[in-house]
């Protein structure tokens, strides 16, 4: 469904993505792990078209990203921080993404009822909480019933209520068979979800697998924990 | 590209600057014009109204605007939208609103007092000059990424067509005016676009005479219809470079 060539991307010293080449089929759910700054933020962004990357190639659908636009339409974006125009309500964000999208199918407002919006409708975007902005954002990706979902950092924030919302929706989008990709560092609440796992460091991919085979790999059962075996491995080898 | 030009236009006329300039322009120019019997003394006073002021809360608006709608930007980028269509909406949507707000603010006083050849004239430039500075502080706002910054540069961008620029060109008068330079200084006006719309307007109302023998040249040049379409032109140019080069920056940028 996407696949990414050879994709860098320099801010200035920094290498952000070191040559990435990944491929994503349909129907997997992703889970794109590593530590801080070590360029996943950047990697959504490139595929999501907000950062144009130095060199390399990213596919969506077979389609070359850089030349049409449209393949956004078939992404739900929720990015690690929400932000919007900050003098506009809810409602009027709502509103305005649906006159922009244009969608003509039916729309998805399962966590716009279950996140109780109906009282907030009036608040301005500049008044809410960083945890209702979350809230806004995972409703403005899942609403348009896209086939793929990018969601970024999607339980930072949120109280566990919301949180435990949030991830039940994902699970019910992931057995509609479409491509999830989220990246965490709450580890644990990944388990049950993911089925590949992509990790990245320093702006390169270290590896990407499905996570059965890094669960016998490692022999640990839990995400967290066979990526922490992983990191020491890693830590390991270096000083070897 | 029409439904985001409509949400900027909406979200301008909510924070209610725009409004109370085009209020500020409205007063102003009744007022001149009620207090001078002789209506092209009035002409004179708007004039250098529409030559500083109009600038001035053109470029300065738009870039705290596009700074301040960053989040917006941020949000439509990520949405199927061409970046393209994106920039020259919020183009559109700003140049259209000072358009509005000068017709609205100047026009209704000059239809209403000075219908002739030159307030016409001063209509056209005051707009040409909005949308002009308008284009420049997109340049500005999309090269520079900090705000205060950004700010600094267009208050000084503005203070040299304004005020500097006018300061070199009699700086240049004087050392060389031992030589034939009134044609070359035909040429340096164009370089500010300020002062183009300056010449346009004192050349209609006749008071060239005043300026001696580069009054004659100025009057030889711009007086003639080529002359006028040249600057028109040249005006036009203003307006399109700057935002053909942030156009493309953005099309480019990281977010």
């Amino acid at each position: 469904m996407i696949s990414a060539t050879n994709i860098s991307k320099q801010f200035g010293k920094l290498k952000a993505l070191d040559n990435i080449s990944v491929t994503y089929p349909a129907g997997e759910c992703i889970a794109l792990i590593g530590p801080n700054g070590s360029g996943k933020t950047t990697f959504i962004k490139s595929i999501l078209g907000m950062v144009v990357p130095d060199s390399g190639k990213i596919l969506f659908k077979g389609k070359d990203i850089a030349q049409d636009c449209h393949y956004r339409s078939d992404i739900g974006y929720m990015p690690q921080i929400g932000r919007y125009p900050e003098n506009m309500t809810i409602g009027q964000v709502l509103e305005m993404m649906k006159d922009i999208r244009n969608h003509s199918g039916s729309l998805d407002d399962d966590l716009i009822n279950d996140f109780n919006f109906k009282s907030l409708l009036n608040k301005r975007m500049r008044t809410l909480s960083g945890g209702t902005r979350q809230k806004v954002s995972a409703a403005l990706a899942f609403m348009f019933n896209p086939e793929v979902l990018i969601l970024d950092e999607p339980t930072a924030g949120l109280d566990p209520v919301a949180s435990e919302i949030l991830k039940q929706k994902i699970v019910k989008e992931k057995e509609k068979g479409k491509l999830i990709l989220i990246t965490s560092h709450v580890l644990s609440e990944l388990d049950d979800i993911v089925t590949q796992v992509m990790y990245m460091q320093d702006g390169k991919m270290v590896f990407y697998k499905p996570f059965d085979l890094l669960q016998f790999e490692t022999g640990e059962n839990k995400l967290s924990k066979a990526i922490a075996m992983i990191m020491q491995q890693n830590q390991f080898s270096d000083i070897l | 590209m029409k439904k985001i030009i409509k949400y900027i236009i909406t979200d301008i006329l909510r924070n209610k600057i725009i409004l109370s300039y085009t209020a500020f322009l409205l007063a102003i120019s009744f007022t001149i014009f009620s207090l001078e019997d002789n209506s092209t003394k009035g002409l004179l006073s708007l004039l250098n109204i529409v030559l500083i002021i109009v600038p001035l809360i053109s470029i300065i608006f738009s870039t705290i605007y596009i700074y301040n709608s960053a989040e917006f930007i941020e949000l439509l980028v990520s949405q199927p939208l061409q970046r393209k269509k994106i920039w020259l909406g919020l183009f559109t949507g700003l140049a259209g609103s000072f358009t509005i707000a000068f017709l609205i603010g100047a026009g209704i006083p000059i239809i209403l007092f000075e219908a002739t050849a030159v307030g016409f004239m001063i209509l056209a430039v005051g707009i040409l000059l909005s949308v002009i500075f308008v284009a420049i502080a997109m340049f500005a706002a999309v090269r520079i990424r900090d705000k205060a910054k950004g700010i600094g540069v267009t208050i000084l961008l503005w203070l040299y067509f304004s005020l500097l620029f006018d300061g070199i060109v009699l700086f240049l008068l004087f050392q060389f005016s031992d030589y034939p330079i009134e044609k070359p200084m035909i040429a340096v006006s164009m370089l500010n676009p300020i002062d183009i719309g300056r010449i346009l307007i004192l050349l209609k109302m006749d008071v060239s005479a005043l300026m001696g023998y580069t009054g004659a040249v100025f009057k030889d040049f711009f007086g003639t219809t080529a002359g006028m379409v040249t600057s028109f032109l040249i005006l036009a140019l203003w307006m399109i470079c700057p935002l053909l080069i942030s156009l493309r920056k953005f099309d480019r940028k990281d977010l």
